[in-house]
């Protein structure tokens, strides 16, 4: 049920809750995150930023992560769109939607798949400076917190 | 008795690749190496670079077959063994 894309391609977040929406009228609330590229790291300025993933892994493992949010709330939706490839800042990263019947478990919802899609989806990022180097995002131990603290979390 | 090496494809990712000079390899396993930990102590010995890529382990994550993977987690003949940093998508 879940909506899940890999893709180069920009997203477009209107069509994709227009997708999600249209026609229903059991869905109450849906949940929306959508990552962007900053145009600062560390207080430097950077030109783009370039996502490499494991292509035979990423889309089973966003399976999965969708599987256990359809598991932990009654999601009457849920589409997760990841960009990879070269970037610009302001450009979107990723896209993450979550329909339910009322407004918690959409919002939880949409919650728990960014914080577990940032510690379990395999994608990593690399930073251009403006001044021509580059460096890998190192992983942050506030991204484990986050999504450490969905572990014990109840369910509805 | 001496039974015959395990084929195994090997895959680097992110700066684990940038360090290795390669992003897949196809590999012939001694027997012996039966974990993810043992391949990985085997691996560091093949290259400069590929002892760049391993020298800190807590900095490495691994899957078999594209789930996760820990040091005890089994490598058998055929499988796919990806190797790359912690994970930052989103």
């Amino acid at each position: 049920m879940a909506t899940i894309r890999v893709q180069r391609e920009p997203f477009d977040p209107g069509a994709e809750l227009a997708a999600m929406t249209g026609g229903r009228s059991d869905i109450g609330g849906v949940g929306c995150f959508l990552g962007t590229v900053r145009a600062t790291a560390g207080g430097k300025p950077i030109v783009a930023m370039t996502l490499e993933h494991y292509p035979a892994m990423t889309a089973p493992a966003l399976a999965r992560i969708a599987a256990e949010a359809e598991r932990r709330w009654s999601l009457l939706g849920c589409t997760i769109i990841h960009r990879v490839g070269r970037l610009e800042p302001g450009d979107g990263i990723v896209l993450v939607l979550a329909a339910a019947a009322h407004r918690q478990a959409a919002l939880d919802a949409t919650g728990f798949l960014i914080d577990w899609l940032k510690t379990r989806a395999p994608f990593w990022k690399k930073e251009t400076f403006a001044d021509g180097t580059e460096a890998w995002v190192e992983a942050r131990e506030a991204d484990e917190a986050a999504a450490a603290r969905w572990t014990a979390a109840p369910v509805r | 008795m001496e039974a015959d090496p395990k084929p195994l494809t090997i895959l680097w990712f992110a700066w684990l690749r940038e360090r290795t000079g390669t992003g897949e390899e196809l590999l012939s396993v001694p027997r012996h190496v039966a974990t993810v930990g043992q391949l990985i102590a085997w691996l560091a010995e093949r290259s400069p670079g590929h002892a760049a890529a391993l020298e800190n382990r807590r900095t490495v994550r691994c899957a078999v077959n594209q789930d996760f993977a820990t040091p005890t987690t089994p490598v058998h003949a055929g499988d796919e063994v990806a190797f790359f940093p912690p994970v930052t998508g989103g």
